[in-house]
């Protein structure tokens, strides 16, 4: 493998952008945005150097290496600190840095009246720099640096305005149950040293036609833990939606386009203990399908635009790791899907929170109404997005989820049924709530607050929007366009042979508009030809009531874990003040108290000391004659 | 003579400095019993010095004696600082170290 000097500029330059601006304090407020945003560009840069040096290369050298450091090294135990920038790495490295500095430049502006933004920027740069680590690591324990430093940079930008409790509340729940998944990625790290003697990508993929079964597949089980816990999927999705919390550029970077597809990025990567795995990958198509109907079906019934996003994310993240269980047919797909769904979404993002921008901060969307004619930018790139993530030809989305479609009835039997159903009903909901959001926003009349004041936001923030927009309509066509993305990954990925097919591409296809077609129809009808009113109804059906409640995922959590923990906890506190905090207590008043007793023994009077040593002598005296008698 | 008899006459002394000490409040006869007390001591040592043959008794007779001395120095300064600062000789008087 080719050895390439350059890589750890990708890293180093936000990190040093972080570094800086959190050591410079005060001092940097005047340009630190710029700053950061030009060291996140810079990245972009080396990145696009990086991709055109590789397209230079024959298919089977495009690979690059280098070695940072002997990081650990114990007996057999080598690890060193290395980077790996390969075909699957490169579309991460351009999607992180490219989709991140439009959204630095977007927080110039949206982050200008708030009086940390130097942090802010300074945050933003650490988690470019620790996920470009997570996508570059050359081995799971590298990755795994990266995957903290991604946790880490998450827990502090959703708590960015930690002054409000709930938001800081947010963050820590979004830290806690990424823990959950950490506790998987590291049990996979050790299960894997123990079995296979190594940590390394390239070292664990030659191990594994050695391996047995079972250890692949706990291997396999735990990375998929790892992977739910990160990409908030079914059963750790509960975090997403409250780290809407983050301002929203974050929302956008983060919790949509990079941070939560990191879990893809696992599964693709570990791809070579999946295919061996049959038991784990399973279990990763059916956490997909659950989770891509769970996602869909909690946006239904969200008010809130931003949560509705958060939603409509998990449920494409189902997608991605749906179509990354099915082995690899479908891995290309699921990273074709994770692309072209960073640009749509983080597109939206972007759009949400421009209309948040013009509407005081109003996240409720039963409050907007009637705004594309004070936001025209904003309404056509949300337009294009909405377009793109319904999946219609020949936006993005429709070459990405119609692929993974495809895929999932192909899966032969009774599975592939399933999971194509579930594709498909998935595609009907998403179709149904992005509508919901699109009417209740842009259409209709208005339902503002006094305080709203519509408009179309600085060229600042169109600019990222536009041209995420332009990748919206565009990256799917120029991705599949010949096959482009699965031959450009085909080397990482195991062969494999012709599936017969069930249904018909075109029927497929056919299916999903319809679905699609359906969803929009009922939104349409339900919300499009009665006024909206202000508030959420009440009088609604229960389960309405419990989509609400985002299916009960909180309530779930609490009863199952939250409570049991607590009553732990409390149990122990009161066998530590009852048992152990007795026991000390009680030898010290025994103490006191034999003390007490035993000092009325001391009178003071020499005399009766003397009267107790003449007896005490005799007594010896006359034990000592008995014995020696 | 018996030796025996100078046991005898030493054990009488030893229990009449015993009682003494045990019975009498003034310090000075309390004292005075403790001198009692050695010097019956030591008239068993020479007593088994006789009957053993050996001098080692007689020798521990010559230490007894001059351990005695000494004390009588001190507890005689100690006897005397205590009357003068509390104008009494009793030794019941003298209990502060109970409380």
């Amino acid at each position: 493998m080719q050895i390439n000097n350059g890589l750890v500029y990708l890293i180093a330059l936000p990190l040093a952008g972080a570094i800086i601006l959190l050591l410079a304090g005060r001092l940097a407020d005047k340009w630190g945005h710029i700053f950061a945003t030009l060291m996140s560009a810079s990245s972009f840069a080396v990145g696009l150097l990086q991709l055109s040096q590789m397209l230079a290369r024959p298919a089977e050298e495009r690979a690059v290496e280098q070695k940072l450091f002997e990081w650990i090294s114990v007996g057999s135990f080598q690890v060193d600190a290395g980077l790996l920038l390969d075909q699957l790495s490169i579309c991460f490295v351009l999607l992180i840095t490219g989709v991140g500095t439009l959204i630095h430049i977007y927080s110039i502006s949206y982050m200008s009246h708030d009086k940390d933004r130097r942090r802010f920027f300074a945050y933003l740069n650490l988690f470019i720099a620790a996920m470009l680590l997570l996508v570059l690591g050359n081995s799971f324990l590298n990755l795994y640096v990266g995957w903290e430093g991604v946790g880490l940079a998450s827990y502090l930008l959703i708590g960015f305005w930690n002054q409000k409790p709930a938001y800081a509340t947010a963050s820590k729940k979004a830290f806690i149950m990424n823990r959950v998944g950490d506790m998987g990625l590291s049990f996979a790290i050790m299960i894997a040293f123990a079995s296979l003697g190594t940590v390394s990508f390239s070292g664990v993929k030659e191990a594994v036609p050695q391996a047995s079964t079972a250890s692949l597949t706990a291997i396999g089980i735990m990375l998929l833990v790892a992977a739910v816990g990160k990409s908030a999927q079914f059963p750790l999705q509960a975090w997403l939606g409250d780290a809407m919390a983050g301002p929203t550029p974050v929302s956008a970077l983060i919790h949509a386009a990079t941070m939560v597809t990191a879990g893809v990025y696992l599964i693709t990567r570990s791809n070579f203990i999946f295919d061996a795995a049959p038991t784990a990958q399973l279990l990763v198509v059916i956490v997909g399908a659950i989770t891509l109907l769970f996602g869909a079906i909690i946006g239904t019934a969200k008010d809130d635009i931003k949560k509705a996003l958060a939603a409509s994310t998990m449920s494409q993240i189902g997608y991605m790791i749906l179509g990354a269980g099915l082995g690899p047919v479908g891995y290309a797909f699921a990273i074709m899907h994770l692309i072209t769904h960073g640009f749509f979404k983080a597109g939206m993002f972007l759009g949400a929170g421009s209309v948040m921008h013009g509407m005081d901060d109003e996240v409720n969307m039963r409050k907007y109404g009637n705004l594309r004619k004070f936001m025209p930018i904003t309404f056509v790139t949300f337009g294009l997005g909405y377009l793109a993530i319904l999946g219609v030809p020949p936006f993005a989305g429709f070459y990405s989820k119609d692929m993974i479609i495809e895929t999932a009835f192909n899966a032969g039997g009774i599975k592939g049924i399933l999971l194509g159903s579930a594709a498909l009903l998935g595609a009907g909901l998403t179709a149904f709530y992005m509508t919901r959001v699109m009417i209740l926003t842009f259409t209709g009349t208005p339902r503002w607050d006094e305080k709203a004041d519509p408009h179309e936001s600085p060229i600042l923030m169109w600019l990222p929007m536009v041209i995420l927009a332009i990748g919206s309509v565009t990256s799917g066509f120029l991705l599949s366009r010949g096959d482009a993305l699965v031959h450009w990954l085909e080397p990482l990925f195991a062969e494999h042979g012709e599936h017969e097919e069930l249904l018909k591409p075109i029927v497929v296809t056919s299916l999903a508009l319809l679905m699609v077609a359906i969803g929009v129809a009922i939104a349409f009808l339900k919300y499009s030809r009665s006024e909206v009113s202000r508030t959420a109804p009440e009088d609604v059906s229960i389960l309405t009531k419990i989509v609400r409640r985002d299916l009960l995922q909180d309530d779930f959590n609490e009863a199952l874990f939250m409570r049991p923990g607590q009553a732990l906890t409390s149990t122990l506190v009161k066998t530590d003040e009852i048992v152990i905090d007795g026991a000390v207590r009680g030898i010290g008043s025994a103490a006191l108290s034999s003390a007490g007793a035993l000092r009325a023994s001391q009178t003071g009077f020499v005399r009766s000391y003397a009267a107790l040593i003449l007896i005490g002598a005799v007594a010896l005296v006359a034990a000592i004659w008995v014995v020696t008698k | 003579m018996n030796a025996a008899n100078y046991l005898y006459v030493s054990a009488l002394l030893f229990t009449i400095g015993a009682v003494g000490v045990v019975v009498r409040r003034n310090a000075i006869v309390v004292f005075m019993c403790v001198e009692l007390m050695l010097n019956a001591a030591n008239l068993a040592f020479v007593t088994f010095a006789r009957i053993n043959g050996s001098i080692d008794g007689q020798i521990m007779a010559f230490f007894t004696m001059v351990v005695a001395a000494c004390e009588v120095v001190v507890g005689l300064a100690i006897i005397v600082t205590i009357y003068r600062s509390r104008r009494s000789a009793s030794v019941d008087d003298a209990s502060l170290l109970k409380r």
